[in-house]
């Protein structure tokens, strides 16, 4: 059963094409990848799903509905949540309180927030960290902080946007461990993730974007021996 | 017990007993001072701290709560001096009436104007309040209904009256009525900053797009803020103008109280529930001393200490003077 479907989907910025016609499927429990150089569309992607960028035309059917075009806090309502590539932790405010703020979008008695966000954060294993600020974590942590906050809105699609990016070797497999155990959870990921290894690890199906277009989409086998997604990689040879 | 056990065992806040017997104390000092024989200028000075404080916590909801800099509170101030004053000098109608139809109709104003204007980010936001305080003052300038420059004179009561609210003979109750009316509007502050609304304010002011990612509808929280604030703002400009019985829209729309609203706060700290009670602490007795001292050659004196003190603050301490206090304590009373 699809959670999400893309259809036709387009934006351009001026005369940029920044995603030209993309369509593909995500079926429920799966962990969609995302692949694609640097300029492929693919944090765009995640805008245009998520409401934050507006699309210019197409359709994002989640869970039967369309939300093309809805304001990022409904389509939030609606379980679709996402962390940030640049990541935006309340940075004033403790991890607890952090994801809490996610909580509350389901939840308004504090108590039972707070519960829940204490919950998540022990998944995430930040939990002896509860009492400190955003701004005082490692960008690993805040990456779990960010993960916990998306998670405790209850999320049934999570997108995210470069999970190993900017973290020390060391941190990665436990951040690849998490994503693993999302799909544990019942949540649907589309992830970003630049680390190729770690694509074909996790997922189930992957999609590669190249200049705002879909180049590939099939299992991991299949898109490593895609010649288009080499090329877009190492680059054409009457390019080079 | 698991860790996560222990975790959610532990209170939703922590309170700090010294903390809480002395704002207890301190409030309890706050009813018993008449007692004490204090001067006319004493009680002047305190009710003029009730008010500051009350008008500068406004200020703080929209500008410490939401992160929006308003440089135009002083209209929500001027329509609760003459929401009362009309309606009392028009028809007689109690001036307790006239604090709830200023309340009600600030509501209403932030609404409407807030729609429009809390789409504007940052410095456009700023000024778009600036010059709708400043077109506040000239309507009511030329507004004959409401008395146009000259104003509104409230007609003297014989005798102290509680339904007129006005009391000729002391200062003790209008006193206390400020003590009432700040404990109130400080009580629901330190609610707010507590609550999930607080929560999530304080999100859409640290990031509006995290906040919205987690399902904040940004637009909304900003107008509720903006409302919240204005009703805080009303009842002092009501009470003002039950206590000098005079309304006009120089002194009622005045800029300055815009103005003194944003000092208080950043000086005090801005963000936190008791930051505008330590800023109004240290302004206002300097400013009410500064007028005694120097009287009318050295109007402006206090002015330029103000400027010397926040320049010290900027540089030193720019979450303001409250953040000289241990960082648990903050934490607790934050609403940052």
């Amino acid at each position: 059963m699809s959670i999400l479907k893309v259809e036709n989907l387009s934006k351009s910025f001026g005369g940029i094409h920044a995603n030209q016609d993309i369509s593909f499927e995500v079926q429920a429990g799966e962990i969609l990848g995302v692949i694609g150089p640097n300029g492929a569309g693919k944090s765009t992607l995640f805008d245009l799903i998520t409401g934050f960028t507006k699309p210019d035309q197409g359709s994002v059917i989640f869970e039967g509905k369309n939300i093309f075009g809805f304001r990022p806090d409904k389509i939030s309502n609606l379980g679709v949540g996402r962390t940030f590539q640049k990541l935006k932790p309340f940075a004033d405010q403790t991890l607890l309180e952090n994801v809490m703020i996610g909580a509350f979008s389901k939840e308004s008695n504090q108590k039972v927030a707070r519960d829940k966000a204490l919950e998540i954060i022990e998944f995430v294993q930040l939990l002896e960290k509860r009492h400190h600020y955003a701004k005082e974590l490692s960008t690993g942590q805040r990456k779990r902080l960010e993960l916990a906050r998306a998670l405790a809105t209850d999320p049934k699609l999570l997108l995210m946007d470069e999970v190993t990016g900017g973290v020390d070797q060391k941190t990665i497999p436990g951040l690849v461990e998490l994503v693993k155990k999302l799909r544990e959870r019942g949540v649907t990921v589309i992830t970003i993730e630049h680390n190729i290894n770690i694509i074909m690890d996790i997922s189930n199906h992957v999609l590669a974007l190249d200049q705002g277009k879909k180049i590939a989409f099939g299992i991991p086998k299949e898109i490593q021996n895609n010649q288009k997604v080499i090329d877009a990689y190492l680059g054409t040879i009457d390019a080079a | 017990m698991s860790d996560l056990k222990i975790a959610q065992s532990e209170p939703l806040f922590n309170s700090n007993k010294k903390m809480t017997y002395l704002v207890l104390g301190f409030f309890a000092f706050l009813i018993l001072l008449p007692a004490l024989g204090p001067t006319k200028f004493f009680l002047h000075l305190m009710i003029m701290i009730f008010m500051h404080a009350v008008i500068s916590q406004s200020w703080n909801i929209i500008g410490g709560f939401s992160g929006q800099i308003s440089l135009g509170h002083g209209a929500f101030f001027g329509i609760g001096a003459y929401a009362t004053s009309f309606f009392y000098v028009e028809y007689g109608l109690t001036p307790w009436i006239g604090i709830l139809i200023g309340i009600i109709v600030c509501a209403i104003v932030a609404i409407l104007i807030g729609i429009p204007m809390l789409r504007l980010s940052g410095h456009y936001f700023a000024i778009a309040t600036l010059l709708v305080g400043i077109s506040f003052q000239i309507i009511f300038q030329r507004w004959d209904l409401v008395g146009a420059a000259s104003g509104l004179w409230v007609p003297l009561t014989s005798e102290d009256s509680l339904y007129a609210i006005q009391f000729h003979s002391s200062k003790v109750p209008y006193y206390y009525l400020f003590l009432i009316f700040f404990t109130i509007i400080f009580f629901i502050t330190w609610l707010i900053s507590r609550s999930k609304l607080g929560y999530r304010l304080r999100a859409v002011r640290d990031d509006a797009q995290a906040a919205q990612s987690l399902g904040i509808d940004v637009a909304k929280h900003k107008i509720i803020a903006f409302a919240i604030s204005a009703m805080m703002m009303s009842p002092m400009g009501s009470l003002f103008a039950q206590y000098i019985l005079i309304v006009d829209p120089d002194r009622m729309f005045n800029f300055e109280i815009s103005i003194i609203a944003l000092l208080i706060t950043v000086l005090g700290g801005i963000g936190y529930v008791w930051g505008p009670l330590v800023g109004t602490l240290i302004l206002i007795p300097l400013a009410e001393y500064a007028r005694i001292f120097f009287g009318g050659t050295g109007g402006a004196v206090d002015l330029m200490v103000y400027g010397i003190v926040l320049m010290f603050i900027c540089i030193f301490k720019p979450s303001g003077i409250i953040s000289f206090l241990p960082n648990h304590i903050l934490h607790r009373e934050k609403m940052r």
